[in-house]
């Protein structure tokens, strides 16, 4: 955690533990006061209940407390999303075609394959459509994903800062295959990416086999 | 037996009925009494709900590795689609509202029936064709369906299987939904028993009511667009599909329009039935009645609000994934205000855990963390990577199977001698609760893990690094398939076998706990006056002396 192949990484990452740890907190509270007042309040010790109907004050702080939380998240679950959807002006546009069952990328040059590669350091801005039914283009270890929809141009963007292949899922349900729709994107340093970028056709650079295998 | 009147109403409602027939199934499936249209509900749904969780079960036994285990990608695909369906449509939206809603509610409102009883059985038969479709859409030609229970568009309009009559029996089953709606509306302002104002009401009952008007509202939505949906399947007409010019988002929009509201139909009832256990075992009123009855029409009214944040990565414009994660933070707030009450209505009580208790602490904490994770995906950060994983799966498993499905097996532990007049063995409840504690727990929380690590949902297979929590969640299902044979075994030896029990064990204040266990046909000799507040236990001494 709180470091990866993209700043967004770490800034999803760091809002995802934030949440979580507020939320062990109030788990843990909830849990061991519950337990605490199931012993100690016991019939069994012959307490006469009291019958308490309520406190202003509680139930203010019990929503003030929560209402003042959660908008925290919200707000840094917001900031690190609305980051992650500036496409620099500088941005390499790739377009991505998803179909039953397999991605095509095309590169401004027309080049076109089925593994994405990028330069790594390049800010990537991916143009999404669908041919048949919806899809969602997720790259896990970059904590992205967005629908791929037919008739509707969707966008991702990021800008990779590891060599490495990653694995591409599909996340949308789409059918038989669903669950072997997957690519491979592969981060490479910048030479040895335009090397690969200006010669013709489809090229296979390195050995697909070296998965997930980080430089 | 003579036929004294006053014997006559010692007659519970098994032995006396309101159809032409005396006894055997015509006196049941005839029956407008509610007690026996909510027994009617229970048989069908503990039936749906067996089937669908040995259909999850198999499931995990697939995934318990990496490639083929059992069955193939299609067999798979149809199997968490029916998984789903019938969880959702047959055992989870109707299952305590038609149940313990039709049973409790004329008892604890002081009614002798629904304000509609034939109505009500007209909703059971309805019920019953609606889950007839869906047997049907499994047998006939073309083949059961593979869409998931969300049948997105295009998929299910190009899916050969039987989308069209699966639909329509989800729009079938939807008219149960809103006549029983209507009926408990009415009920609940016609048939209060003297003295009963609003705020005299029992929390299950203000929860129902809650309920039934989510019911009423958004369940025409989804019939309206499960219309369009057979008309674009049958007629080529384009509205959702984009090959023929429709819009596929503009379907997802009124699926959730419908479905998030739904998410509160199911668990709303569930919080009344919370609200009702732990004062009856806490033995003293419930801490902020107010805030509790008043949170449940907040959740009611500002859940139609949320629907999108189903729809976090399906390319809505980035201010209206703002605003609709900010309005999902939100709804969350009365859930938690319910949760800190209940705690707090434990604190100098005189508790006595008995099974139904023991449940609500495992709701507690089990829908505490389903509501926890919710924040997570309240996030927008956050959903985009999490949306469509398997911390999807674990989260709704969390909220609706320890949340709702919980409370479910707590109703009936806590009403079991009110329905049957009889007891279970407590021993037996008592392990249940703790092993469905553990096998709960190690079924669904390496799910949370797996869609951190980036396993995404509905996936028939997966990668290799997947596999050893996998198979931790496959182990924990043996154990689930155990424990419910176990909790379902033990109610079943009650029903059949059990000792007698006295009208009130628990010692319960709220009104079906002031009449005869099980009820007579008219539920009360004499209606009853509503003196105290719903949970004033000083009132025990006096129905001891009735
Ligand atoms: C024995 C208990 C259960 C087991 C073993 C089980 C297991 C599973 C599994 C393995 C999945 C599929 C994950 C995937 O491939 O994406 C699933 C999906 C689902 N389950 Fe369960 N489950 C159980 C009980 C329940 C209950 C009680 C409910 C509801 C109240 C429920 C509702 C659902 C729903 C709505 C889905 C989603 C189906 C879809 O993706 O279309 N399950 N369950
Ligand atoms: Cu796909």
């Amino acid at each position: 955690m709180l470091s990866g192949p993209t700043k967004h990484v770490e800034t999803a990452d760091a809002v995802m533990l934030y949440i979580v740890a507020v939320s062990v907190l109030l788990l843990i509270g909830i849990t061991v006061t519950m337990i605490y007042f199931v012993f100690k309040y016991h019939r069994k010790k012959g307490h006469k209940p009291v019958n308490i109907h309520g406190s202003v004050l509680l139930e203010t702080i019990w929503i003030v407390i929560p209402t003042l939380l959660v908008l925290s998240m919200f707000y840094y679950g917001y900031t690190g999303f609305r980051d992650s959807r500036i496409f620099p002006d500088d941005s390499m546009e790739i377009t991505v075609t998803a179909r039953m069952w397999s991605w095509d990328f095309k590169y401004p040059n027309g080049k076109v394959s089925d593994t994405l590669y990028v330069p790594v350091y390049q800010p990537i801005k991916l143009l999404m459509e669908s041919v048949d039914v919806n899809h969602s283009f997720y790259i896990p270890s970059f904590r992205i994903k967005e629908d791929v929809i037919a008739g509707k141009i969707n966008y991702l963007g990021f800008t990779p800062e590891e060599v490495g292949d990653y694995d591409v899922a599909c996340a949308e349900y789409c059918g038989l295959n669903h669950a072997f729709m997957y690519t491979k994107i592969k981060v490479m340093p910048g030479v040895e990416f335009y090397a690969w970028y200006e010669k013709s056709g489809e090229v296979k650079v390195n050995d697909e086999k070296t998965e997930g295998n980080i430089q | 037996m003579t036929n004294s009147s006053a014997v006559l109403n010692q007659k519970s409602f098994y032995e006396e009925g309101n159809t032409k027939a005396k006894s055997g199934l015509a006196a049941w499936i005839f029956s407008t009494d509610h007690k026996r249209i909510g027994l009617m509900y229970l048989s069908a749904i503990a039936i749906f709900f067996s089937v669908a969780a040995i259909i999850g079960i198999f499931m995990r036994l697939e995934l318990i590795s990496t490639g083929k285990d059992l069955m193939d990608a299609q067999t798979y695909n149809t199997l968490f689609t029916l998984h789903g369906v019938i969880m959702i449509f047959l055992f989870i939206i109707p299952g305590i509202p038609a149940v313990f809603g039709n049973f409790f509610l004329p008892l604890q409102l002081g009614a002798r029936d629904v304000s509609f009883p034939r109505l009500n059985l007209f909703s059971f038969w309805i019920y019953i064709t609606g889950a007839i479709l869906v047997l049907l859409s499994l047998v006939l030609p073309g083949g059961p369906i593979d869409t998931g229970w969300t049948f997105y568009i295009p998929y299910s309009v190009r899916s050969g299987t039987n989308i069209s009559l699966a639909i329509f029996a989800a729009f079938v089953l939807g008219f149960s939904s809103i006549l029983t709606g209507i009926n408990f509306i009415t009920t609940v302002h016609r048939l209060r028993a003297p003295g009963m104002s609003w705020f005299k009401m029992p929390l299950f009952v203000w929860a129902t009511y809650a309920t039934a008007w989510i019911q009423i509202i958004a369940t025409p939505v989804i019939a309206i667009t499960i219309v369009l949906v057979i008309i674009e399947r049958l007629f080529g007409v384009g509205i959702f599909d984009p090959s023929l010019g429709g819009d596929p988002i503009l379907y997802q929009h009124l699926f959730w329009i419908y479905s998030h509201p739904a998410v509160y139909i199911m668990i709303l009832p569930a919080m009344g039935v919370v609200s009702e256990i732990i004062p009856t075992f806490a033995r003293r009123t419930i801490f902020g009645y107010k805030a509790i009855a008043i949170s449940s029409l907040a959740i009611a009214f500002v859940g139609y609000l949320v629907w999108a944040h189903h729809m976090f990565t399906s390319g809505m414009s980035d201010t209206a994934r703002w605003i609709f994660s900010l309005l999902t933070f939100l709804v969350a707030l009365p859930s938690g205000v319910k949760v800190f009450n209940w705690v707090a209505t434990m604190y100098k009580g005189s508790i006595d855990p008995k099974p139904p208790f023991l449940w609500v602490m495992n709701f507690i904490f089990l829908f505490s963390i389903g509501g926890l994770t919710g924040l997570v995906l309240g996030s927008l950060v956050t959903d985009v990577h999490l949306h469509d994983t398997y911390f999807v799966v674990a989260h709704f498993h969390y909220v609706m199977f320890g949340g709702t499905g919980t409370i479910f097996f707590a109703a009936l532990y806590y009403w079991f001698p009110k329905i049957f007049g009889k007891m279970y063995n407590i021993k037996t409840a008592n392990i249940g609760v703790a092993l469905f504690f553990v096998a709960f727990n190690l079924l669904y929380f390496p799910k949370f893990i797996l869609g951190y690590m980036g396993m995404p949902r509905r996936y028939y297979d997966f990668l290799p690094e997947f596999e050893s929590l996998q198979f931790v969640s496959t182990v924990g299902s043996w154990l689930m398939l155990i424990t419910l044979i176990l909790i379902i075994w033990n109610l079943m030896h009650g029903i059949l076998r059990g000792r007698k029990s006295e009208s009130n064990p628990w010692g319960g204040v709220t009104l079906e706990w002031h009449t005869s266990s099980p009820p007579p046909l008219e539920n009360f000799k004499v209606i009853p006056e509503v003196k105290h507040e719903p949970y004033d236990f000083s009132q025990l001494e006096d129905m001891k002396n009735d």
